[in-house]
């Protein structure tokens, strides 16, 4: 029977009526009186020397208030990097700077050099077109290994070289890796690439400054995953304002997919230019600007190398990967393809040996980071298709060579840092072959032969860590942050309750799956608690939403919290009751004393709390508020198995999906519905990679796919309707909830799986020399394969 | 130049504005008329987030001048519920949370609504195929395609 109230209830989302009513308020939605706008001129080249810009055309323009360029941002700081990466040989990654306006040199297509600031944005636009700019094109370097050659142009020319750095992970093992793959009984080796993304949230970056010079106040709204570590970072290191008298909102956000966690130029220029101005000002991102400013995502180039002894054990593995960092260091680009990848290198199996090499490397295009999934997506990719490769190659089943490697027992040390707490890939691998009907794929594929159409199974496993993040650790890794999060919980007289939280939604349903925790807890209806979160005056300091780190991180704070008040409220109860604390009893509002028929409703004991006239002043202070902050003391581990079933078009390589099925462990689960969602969104971007999405640059550094005619989003007839089970739960055993995080699963999971189904559909149909295309699998990708 | 002004109709009330030669109807509905539940997800007419209908016929309002609707009859997200009561599109993408960040939900709903009245009976594949046009980030699709089948399946018990 499925719960109606509280923990593990599909709560219908209390944020939907606003939202399906228009009545949402995002930051385009908001215009203050007197507001400026802000357009920015961009590079149009990807690398070229910037001899001088001249403004005296554009400031003459009607509705000009000023043209802002690099000069008026010299005392200013950078854009600081939040995370910085020791190299093989002990020495910090190499650090370029990240101006604001372009100082001296453009870096890639897009990099900001001036910015119009008018009555109008149409007057902005129009004046930004007769900003004239003086530019010596450079060659630029725009494929990774070319940037590492002898004599390739340097994007940064104070930096050595375009190596951000050379990562070993574990370099102590690495002869032990190297040993065991010379001696092993089969080698598999597959190189692939992990394709460049554009994280395309639907409502594009928007940033309004405000500024009273009456107060000295800066105001920002913007459109941010995580308003307090904006106001961090642009306070402390850009623009050198205390966090007292700077407050970041971020109200409903459309969409972020870690696109919006990041500090990007335009928030700290309209900050910076309304304090200038004294004016509001607000600049909107155009989509183009979007393709060319957002950070992307993905863009590895990996050689991976599985060893296995004659049974199929894993042995050892050993990758090498070039990671792009792009023109610039983004806010945590650094740690995606280390931290973030190299840690996930064991997957669900039990190898012993690990070795991971990471060139990190600067080109000429935008800068990359974190995208739903974040170095997770780029491991599991290349593990579970390398372990596909070797299945064929061993001629053992690819469900046996992965069930053959599981890891069984837990807590398990894996060789590459991290200690997976719980988890059972046998019960979600036994629970996919059920769900996705496994058993009778050889019907469908004769059904689909018939229709000409060649059918293919792929399967996978994933594993990912989530609950971002112990501080502790990740500041040994050099994370620049801690990565706990927050909760204050305010009861009111009357017994209804705000909590504020860190934490940021952005499409995940706070606001439903938070107040069901709190409710829980005390035995309440959920409607008496309210979810605050997005504005940086009225929640206490957070690190806000990525890296499914919100109810495990941010929802554990709560939890604490939570508990805070609830042992107070007994106090006060015990009183009441004439009572001693350690005999009460909270169960669905009521506190009682244990053994005896007396109690006291919640009602009566938070209005004690405010109107103390009969109340141990003495011994408690008035009032119901505590606040909690959690660091966890482990990443959580949700774990799960994904199938997936195409048809090939033989005569066009088109590959349509025929079903898509998804098994996940994200231990226990507060809205079984709001996860289902989290997990569709999820697939929807996996299979988007997998068969659509790719950003290209030419060899200038033109980005060719700057626009949804060329930028292939999924669209609604591109996607199946998909079968999705997570009713295999083993607890997280170190948070109070017990719970994993659910919002990366589906991109992490799903892109092996359609390579891996693509791959088996010719295979099947006797092209036994396919044994790898690269993401995405278009139909011209696919027809080339087949013609060998 | 001078402003254009255009006498109109928007969700039922009559509207006059003025605006400018080249100003799109979405800025005008967002910026003149305050109803900013029209998005702008891409300001070319790829994503869908801006639909509304004119003269009953579902357009992006990024791509039509706010000085065509003179005389016509524009309906947006706004003027989908009657007052406090919602659409049966609406109560079933609450039923099926069919949307998740919200940005492109009016569009999509704006979208739904037109195929129903064309289409009181559409197939899965014909939903997934008028809906094409609106891109959404979010969901994959999938509960939105279910609670538009459902919903139409409640109208036509309703009629």
């Amino acid at each position: 029977m499925p719960k109606d109230h509280g923990i593990g209830a599909s709560q219908k989302r209390r944020e939907d009526v606003r939202f399906l009513t228009g009545r949402g308020r995002y930051t385009d939605d908001i215009n203050l009186p007197g507001q400026a706008h802000a357009c920015f001129v961009r590079s149009q080249v990807a690398h070229g020397r910037l001899n001088g810009v001249d403004t005296a055309a554009a400031a003459a323009m009607p509705g000009v208030i000023r043209v802002f360029t690099g000069a008026d941002f010299e005392g200013v700081g950078g854009l600081p990097c939040g995370w910085q990466v020791t190299d093989r040989h002990g020495q910090p990654m190499q650090e370029p700077g990240h101006p604001v306006l372009a100082q001296g040199k453009v870096r890639h297509v897009g990099d900001p050099i001036a910015v119009v600031v008018a009555e109008t944005f149409e007057q902005a636009r129009d004046a930004a077109e007769m900003v004239d700019v003086d530019i010596t094109e450079l060659d630029p370097v725009i494929d990774m290994k070319a940037a590492l050659a002898d004599g390739a142009p340097k994007v940064h020319d104070d930096l050595s070289s375009n190596l951000c750095y050379d990562w070993g992970f574990v370099e102590d093992n690495r002869a032990a890796v190297d040993e065991a793959i010379r001696n092993a009984h089969h080698v598999t080796t597959l190189e692939l690439v992990n394709n460049r993304l554009v994280p395309n949230a639907m409502e594009p970056r928007v940033a309004v400054g405000d500024y009273n010079f009456a107060t000295d106040d800066s105001t920002l709204y913007t459109t941010s995953q995580n308003p307090h570590v904006i106001r961090l970072l642009m306070g402390a290191f850009v623009l050198g304002i205390p966090e007292h008298k700077l407050r970041v909102v971020a109200p409903d956000v459309g969409g972020g997919f870690g696109s919006k966690i990041f500090h990007y130029a335009e928030e700290a220029f309209c900050t910076f230019a309304a304090k200038q101005l004294r004016r509001p000002v607000k600049w909107t991102c155009q989509r183009s600007e979007s393709f060319i400013t957002d950070a992307h995502g993905r863009d590895h180039v990996t050689k991976i190398e599985l060893a296995l002894d004659k049974e199929g054990h894993f042995q050892a593995i050993r990758t090498e990967t070039y990671a792009n960092m792009g023109a610039y260091l983004s806010t945590f680009a650094p740690s995606v393809p280390t931290w973030l990848h190299g840690t996930l290198m064991a997957g669900n199996y039990k190898t012993p040996l690990i070795y991971v090499n990471v060139k990190a490397v600067f080109t000429n295009t935008v800068p990359v980071d974190a995208y739903r999934g974040a170095g997770r997506p780029e491991a599991t990719f290349q593990l579970e298709r390398v372990i596909d490769k070797a299945a064929r190659e061993m001629g053992i089943d690819p469900v046996e060579i992965r069930r053959r490697n599981f890891i069984t027992e837990f807590p398990y040390a894996t060789p590459v840092a991290v200690e997976y707490d719980t988890g059972d890939y046998h019960a979600t691998l036994d629970k996919l072959l059920e769900i996705a009907d496994v058993a009778g794929f050889d019907k469908r594929r004769a059904e689909s032969a018939k229709r000409g159409k060649l059918r293919g199974l792929g399967l996978n496993c994933y594993i990912e860590a989530c609950g971002i993040a112990p501080s502790q650790l990740v500041g040994q890794l050099g994370a620049r942050a801690g990565l706990y999060e927050s909760a204050t919980v305010r009861v009111n007289a009357t017994g209804g309750l705000v909590v504020m939280t860190g934490s940021h939604s952005h499409g995940q349903g706070h606001e439903t799956s938070f107040a069901q925790v709190v409710a829980d807890m005390i035995g309440i209806d959920e409607n008496m608690v309210e979810i605050v979160h997005g504005d940086t005056a009225n929640t206490p300091m957070g690190m806000g939403t990525y890296g499914s780190r919100s109810l495990a991180v941010g929802g554990s704070a709560m939890v604490r919290a939570t508990e805070k008040i609830i042992a107070k409220a007994k106090k006060i109860a015990a009183h009441l009751m004439e009572a001693s604390p350690d005999d009460i009893e909270l169960k669905d509002g009521r506190f009682s004393v244990a053994g005896t028929d007396k109690s006291v409703a919640w009602g009566d004991v938070t209005l004690a709390a405010y109107v103390p006239h009969n109340y141990p002043l003495e011994e408690i202070e008035p009032g119901l508020e505590e606040t909690a902050f959690y660091d966890p003391s482990n990443f959580t581990y949700p774990a799960g198995a994904y199938a997936c079933e195409v048809e090939v078009d033989p005569d066009t390589g088109k590959v349509t999906i025929c079903s898509f099925a998804a098994a996940d462990d994200f231990g226990n689960i507060v809205n079984p519905m709001i996860v289902d969602g989290q997990v569709h969104g999820g697939l929807g971007q996996g299979i988007g990679q997998a068969l659509l999405e790719g950003a290209a640059y030419d060899e200038s550094g033109q980005l060719l796919t700057g626009s949804y005619m060329d930028y292939a989003m999924p669209r609604a007839g591109d996607l199946p309707s998909f079968t999705i089970d997570h009713s295999c739960q083993t607890p997280c055993t170190h948070n109070p909830l017990g719970v994993k995080g659910c919002g990366e699963a589906g991109a992490i999971g799903s892109p092996p799986a359609v390579v891996n189904a693509v791959v088996d559909a010719l295979q099947r149909a006797g092209h036994s020399n396919v044994t790898h295309i690269d993401m995405p699998l278009t139909p011209s990708r696919v027809w080339a394969a087949m013609q060998g | 130049m001078s402003k254009i002004h255009v006498t109109t109709t928007v969700n039922g009330d009559p509207v006059e504005f003025l605006c400018e030669a080249s100003e799109s109807l979405l800025d005008v509905l967002r910026d003149r008329l305050s109803l900013t539940g029209s998005k702008e997800g891409c300001g070319t007419g790829d994503c869908g987030a801006c639909s509304v209908t004119v003269g009953g016929r579902l357009v992006c309002s990024c791509l039509v001048l706010g000085a065509e609707v003179e005389g016509r009859s524009v309906e947006t997200i706004e003027g989908m519920a009657e007052g406090e009561t919602l659409h049966p599109l609406q109560r079933m993408f609450i039923k099926h949370a069919a949307l998740q960040c919200g940005i492109c939900t009016p569009g999509i709903l704006v979208a739904a609504k037109s195929l129903l009245e064309r289409n009181p009976d559409p197939t899965e594949e014909e939903v997934r195929y008028w809906l094409a046009g609106n891109l959404c980030r979010c969901t994959g699709y999938d509960k939105i395609i279910r609670a538009v089948l459902a919903a139409a399946a409640e109208m036509r018990e309703a009629s």
